[in-house]
């Protein structure tokens, strides 16, 4: 009874941010010498520990004195590390797993040098086999991370393993003209595919779970966030590296091309991928707070583009890279309106967020319309190939995606509809882009001949 | 007699050196140890005495250990260093200055007089 009502003291104390647990340690310890005390006195254990928990003080007020003498608590970190005695085995184990696959795929890509496939000097035959297998050294690892942590059944692991074999086979066993089209085509899409498969390993196969791929749609953005962060980070590193061997005069350019930088980009995948688990409660989502600020820059930017178009009258000029270009700037719309979605409280009224966000989409829809249709013509024109299939295909399924995104959103900023259709769009959409990027991979190649 | 908020705050410091002078201690037993020394007359809200102790420890006057109870419970325990000592004479030091400026000043008679002390 007593030692119930300690244990909710205690969890409740633990929530304020300025005292940590060790603290809850010496103020528990303090509260029972106060209750025996009492209770030797002749109260009863309730009367006992009410008056212990009242003389230790307004939870508030003590908190604020915790937080004037340890400020620096107030900054929320990134702990990597186990929150309570009982946690640590785990968390030990799961960082030594993450840790083991960051040096597995790190080694991963160093193998094919034994079979002599080195960029320095396999030319062409070994570009072409590193720009194919490049996500097939490191996403596996990645997807078995997900695995082990989320305890899939084998079952589910072999499913999982599935894609990857596939793709491992198709673009190493279909004959590709070196660093052709299709090739380059199957290289950029595989990873794209992937990407999407590690997503069942991360809802632990309940990839069918909206809420699952919502949170794989935010671990995906947060994952790049800390991707860029390590990048620069090591950037630095390799640049110290060059310059403290140069001071000395050697040469460390052998050790930056062939070690560092391929090492490094594979096992950064993986820690960022376990960081990202790993903090998920800590700090606040920063891929949110970019599309805050982002999401009303790019809607201005397409608004001040279009009124440009309409007062001069120019066309859109179809540049070799238009298609590509237009594809980026889709992407990038899809992405903002993905991101403002996982952050949004579904349950919250429409705001002049919202209202810019529609903009944004209804002004992206309307420039891409205008490039399509330039683009066409350049199609009918001089007829179709590999690349200007692809980036149509990729066109029009992301003006698909958002042309009903923005049907939605109207009816939302309207009131006549809430807020979760288009959540579930958005959910429902994403095994489509998997879809495509399959396609890109198994099909394209065998259509257009392996050009 | 209701002692100010802002008079125990800046007695707090002095007063927790000189128990702790008297030996190692624990929190518990340092606010059973104020009452007994103020006969009760100072009240301190108990939580507030361990950021004033966690401040202490990081100013190195006082060492911070964990132990254990009679009762076999985790518990800190603190012990003045050196450094605590000479900031403890010093405080003193600082105290008995207020201290016989106060009593140096005709306010007391002035104001007990009335009241036939």
């Amino acid at each position: 009874m007593l030692e119930d009502r300690i244990g909710e003291w205690r969890s409740y104390v633990l929530r304020r941010q300025a005292i940590d647990a060790k603290d809850v340690d010496e103020l528990e310890d303090h509260l029972r010498s106060q209750v025996a005390d009492l209770r030797e006195a002749g109260l009863d254990a309730d009367e006992a520990f009410l008056i212990g928990v009242k003389r230790l003080g307004g939870l508030d007020s003590l908190s604020q004195e915790y937080a004037t003498e340890y400020s620096e608590r107030l900054w929320k970190r990134l702990v990597v590390a186990p929150e309570s005695e009982e946690g640590g085995a785990e968390w030990r184990m799961e960082a030594l797993v993450a840790l083991g696959l960051a040096v597995a795929a790190g080694v991963a890509i160093k193998v094919p040098e034994l079979f002599g496939l080195r960029i320095e000097d396999g030319g062409a035959t070994a570009e072409s086999f590193y720009l194919r297998n490049i996500s097939l050294f490191v996403l596996p690892f990645l997807a078995g991370f997900f695995a082990w942590k989320r305890g899939m059944p084998s079952a589910g692991r072999l499913g999982l393993a599935a894609p990857f074999i596939v793709g491992a086979l198709v673009v190493n066993l279909l004959p590709f003209a070196t660093v052709g089209n299709t090739e380059v085509l199957a290289a950029l899409h595989l990873p794209m595919a992937l990407w999407l498969v590690v997503g069942i390993g991360y809802a632990g196969g309940a990839w069918r779970s909206p809420d699952n791929r919502m949170n794989y749609v935010r671990f995906s953005g947060e994952w790049f966030i800390y991707m860029a962060l390590i990048a620069a980070g090591g950037g630095v590193l390799m640049g110290l590296t060059m310059f403290v061997f140069s001071a000395i005069g050697m040469d460390a350019e052998w050790l930056l091309n062939d070690w560092m930088l391929p090492c490094g980009v594979m096992g950064a995948v993986i820690i960022a991928g376990w960081l990202v688990e790993a903090k998920q409660s800590v700090i606040e989502n920063m891929a949110p707070v970019l599309t805050l600020i982002f999401t009303p820059l790019f809607a201005v930017l397409l608004l001040a583009f279009l009124a440009t178009m309409m007062l001069t009258g120019s066309g859109i000029g179809v540049e070799r890279e238009a298609l590509i270009g237009f594809d980026l700037l889709l992407v990038l719309v899809v992405g903002l309106l993905l991101y403002s979605i996982s952050a949004r409280d579904p349950q919250k009224e429409p705001g002049l967020f919202d209202v810019l966000s529609l903009t944004l989409v209804t002004c992206a829809l309307l420039v891409d319309a205008l490039a399509l249709w330039a683009i066409l013509a350049r199609i009918t024109e001089f007829g179709f190939s590999p690349n200007r299939v692809a980036a149509l295909g990729e066109n029009l399924i992301l003006v698909v995606n958002l042309g009903w995104s923005a049907v939605l959103y109207g009816r939302f900023v309207t009131k006549r509809a809430g807020f979760a259709p288009l959540e579930r769009w958005q959910t429902a959409y994403l095994p489509v882009y998997a879809v495509w990027a399959g396609i890109v991979v198994v099909v394209f190649p065998i259509v257009f001949g392996f050009q | 007699m209701n002692i100010g908020k802002d008079l125990v705050a800046a007695s707090a410091t002095p007063l927790v050196l000189s128990i702790l002078s008297e030996g190692e201690s624990y929190g518990y037993a340092i606010i059973k140890r104020v009452d007994e020394l103020s006969g009760g007359e100072l009240q301190w809200t108990d939580g507030m005495l361990y950021p004033v102790l966690h401040r202490l420890e990081r100013n190195s006057y006082v060492e911070a250990s964990w132990g254990k109870s009679e009762t076999g419970r985790r518990r800190k325990y603190y012990r003045l260093t050196d450094i605590g000592s000479e900031e403890l004479v010093s405080q003193r030091r600082q105290w008995q200055v207020v201290d016989s400026a106060l009593r140096a000043t005709p306010f007391l008679e002035f104001q007990l007089a009335p009241l036939g002390i």
